[in-house]
């Protein structure tokens, strides 16, 4: 089974998001993440569903969310033409011996240190899902005290645009 | 204008003359409104008949049923009679009270989030915060509810919305961008559909509910008279070609006929058609274990390649395609294969067995005979659905219904008061076992009260007589489950001024029926069933 990301025009509506995770769970398909926020058309709000399911399922999954009335538009986002992205904040045990350690690792990452305390540091960093899960597993040996993902978002490469109509 | 009077204006801009409903504090003021409206209301006697009558008339009337209910328990009783009609792809609309706006999420008296309940088996649902979109949301949900595959679609509407003031104005026009129903076949597809017909030695066509709903009964004979294609059907799909049709080998399924079984299970091409291959009627298995042709067609994408895989998928309306595939299709020689088929066919004669009681599928045969053939037949759930099923004998204006989908106990009743309220001229026979009946026995109010005239037959061994088959199959024993307290059904009957009669003579079967035929009112025969009678 392959991870297959979904990128689904909804109705920006009290209710949809509902609607999307009841399909979900009573049909047994597994979300892996799921990340939504409003469009440049604030009556539409646009969803990145990452699923990890085979090629029949996918297909129900598709075929099934498209019976919503609520769902506009579904399209499968490939890693080869789409972009995926995924912002995590991290927060990691330091003292005054690991800190520059720590923000070394986070350098190398590219990622930001956004805040310090006495004995910890709060890293932001985006960027696809594999390399977020290396640098958290690089920041582990230090102590991770809390760590949040967003899950994926993602658009297709070039000069596409999915649209309502 | 009034929220509450431009729901009953709309409902009238959608040719709306009757409702099945139960009133309560929340759907009050719409009450107000229907009293003073020409609509006619049909006050059940506990909210999921509502339901059940909705649907029974919409499948008569080939309209969308409307039902009316109050928030809370009215709401939730009410959910049944969604479900099934969900499973069964019958439009109708559910307008529910709900508390007032301000009330809502505080858990205040009878308040219940019903559109969050009932999401899963709605094909639409609405909960009402903005009183002016009232006309939209009816239009919206009429047109939802009957167009595409045809669903339940519900609106809940807080008390004080009810009573908001709007400017009315009907939409003429809809327009909703997530909802693009797709009518047409794809050609492509309905020519790869033709030429795989034309070259399968032993074809087969499984017709199921869809095709009445699709309205599409002559196109899909014009395609099997002129293909000599043999047909079977599902038990929704029962009523679609009569029975003596020398092509239509009969119900597939777990009960089912064997011929019919056997045909899904060797032909090498099997063209589905409205049919959603659900577990009681074709086994995956059968068409997955071998390199079979499978036709699909569906106006629900969904349901393509979701039980089966279907090498030809074809998304459209049934009329429209079966119309194109007959244009093209060429006659076949299927005579070797009907033989074939017909030579699995069981020929056993029914035979009255058991003392002091009613053989029920001789009954079901001597009904077929006397009765009319526009009749209307409701089968409950259970032995007594599988006797109507099978010992019934669909004629080309016979109806059948019944709850297949979800299998809802109780549902023949109700069912069979919308039907009668739908149409008053045909005989409509409600066919029910002795468990279901005590389900849904409040409702002989309702026919009293609108003075339709159903035949019920309740056959009563006193036990379930499915779930007892079952335990005695599956356990070898027999286990709780018996109706041991069951009261004189035509007692019940007479004290709602019903005509009853109560035999267990087969010798009097077929007088008891010709009486209860023709008789102009409602009428119950209790028959003494032997519980050892088996289904098949």
């Amino acid at each position: 089974m392959r991870k297959h990301v979904l990128s689904v025009l909804v109705e920006n509506q009290s209710g949809v998001l509902s609607r999307i995770s009841g399909l979900f769970s009573r049909r047994g398909y597994n979300i892996h993440s799921l990340s939504v926020g409003e469009t440049e058309d604030p009556t539409i709000s646009r969803m990145t569903i990452v699923v990890e399911e085979d090629q029949q399922t996918l297909e129900q999954i598709k075929k099934q969310l498209n019976k919503l009335i609520d769902v506009i538009k579904i399209i499968e986002l490939r890693s080869d033409t789409a972009v995926y992205r995924e912002l995590a904040l991290i927060k990691v045990r330091t003292d005054k011996d690991t800190r520059a350690e720590v923000i070394g690792v986070a350098n190398i990452f590219r990622a930001r240190i956004i805040d310090v305390d006495i004995d910890c540091v709060m890293i932001e960093a985006t960027g696809d899902q594999s390399k977020l899960t290396a640098l958290i597993n690089m920041l582990e040996p230090y102590g991770l005290k809390e760590v949040i993902r967003t899950g994926i978002t993602a658009l297709e490469r070039g000069d596409t645009e999915l649209k309502s109509e | 204008m009034r929220v509450a009077d431009a729901i009953v204006k709309a409902l009238k801009e959608e040719d709306v003359t009757t409702v099945f409903g139960y009133p309560g504090a929340a759907i009050m003021p719409l009450y107000e409104s229907l009293r003073t409206s020409d609509i006619h209301h049909v006050l059940v006697r506990q909210e999921q008949a509502a339901g059940h009558s909705a649907s029974g008339y919409a499948r008569i009337k080939g309209e969308v049923g409307v039902a009316i209910v109050t928030s809370g328990p009215g709401a939730t009783n009410i959910i049944t009679g969604i479900a099934t009609a969900y499973m069964d792809s019958i439009p109708l609309v559910i307008i529910t009270g709900q508390v007032r706006s301000n009330l809502i999420g505080k858990d205040v008296f009878q308040e219940i989030d019903i559109t969050g309940a009932t999401e899963p088996f709605t094909k639409h649902n609405y909960l009402v915060k903005d009183a002016s979109q009232v006309p939209k949301i009816i239009k919206e949900a009429f047109y939802i509810a009957k167009t595409g595959r045809p669903g339940p679609v519900l609106i809940d509407i807080p008390a004080d919305v009810l009573d908001e003031e709007i400017d009315y104005l009907y939409p003429k026009e809809i327009n909703i961008r997530g909802y693009k129903p797709t009518r047409k076949g794809h050609i492509g597809q309905i020519k790869r559909a033709v030429k795989a017909l034309d070259k399968s030695k032993k074809p087969v066509i499984c017709v199921g509910g869809g095709v009445k709903i699709a309205e599409a009964e002559q196109e899909l004979m014009q395609l099997m008279e002129k293909t000599n294609i043999p047909i079977v059907s599902t038990l929704m799909g029962l009523d679609i070609i009569p029975s003596k049709s020398p092509l239509n080998l009969g119900m597939i399924g777990s009960h089912g006929f064997t011929q019919a079984n056997y045909a899904i299970s060797n032909a090498d091409t099997i063209f589905l058609i409205g049919a959603r291959v659900s577990d009681r009627s074709i086994l995956p298995a059968n068409m997955f274990s071998k390199e079979v042709e499978v036709i699909h067609v569906d106006v629900d994408p969904a349901e393509i390649g979701k039980n089966a895989n279907a090498t030809i998928p074809l998304v459209g309306d049934a009329s429209n395609i079966l119309k194109e595939m007959t244009e093209i299709a060429s006659p076949l020689d299927t005579q070797e294969w009907i033989d074939e088929i017909r030579s699995k066919q069981e020929e056993n004669e029914e035979k009255h067995i058991y003392e002091d009681s009613i053989n029920p599928k001789l009954m079901m045969q001597e009904l077929s005979k006397l009765l009319p053939d526009d009749a209307i037949i409701v089968g409950d759930v259970g032995q007594n659905q599988m006797w109507a099923a099978r010992h019934v004998e669909m004629k080309e204006d016979r109806q059948f219904l019944t709850s297949g989908g979800l299998g809802t106990m109780g549902y023949s009743l109700p069912c069979a008061v919308g039907a009668c309220v739908a149409d008053k001229n045909r005989k409509i026979i409600s066919v029910m076992g002795d468990g279901g009946f005590q389900m849904s026995l409040s409702e002989l109010a309702t026919i009293v009260q609108e003075g339709i005239k159903p035949i019920i037959i309740l056959f009563n061994n006193t036990k379930l007589g499915m779930v007892h088959e079952m335990q005695y199959r599956n356990y070898n024993r027999e286990y709780g489950v018996d109706l041991d307290c069951n009261p004189d059904f035509t007692m019940i009957a007479k004290a709602y001024n019903i005509r009853t009669a109560k035999i267990n003579d087969p010798d009097k079967m077929q007088d008891i029926l010709k009486e209860a035929v023709e008789y102009d009112g409602p009428f119950l025969i209790e028959c003494t069933v032997d519980p050892r009678e088996t289904t098949l």
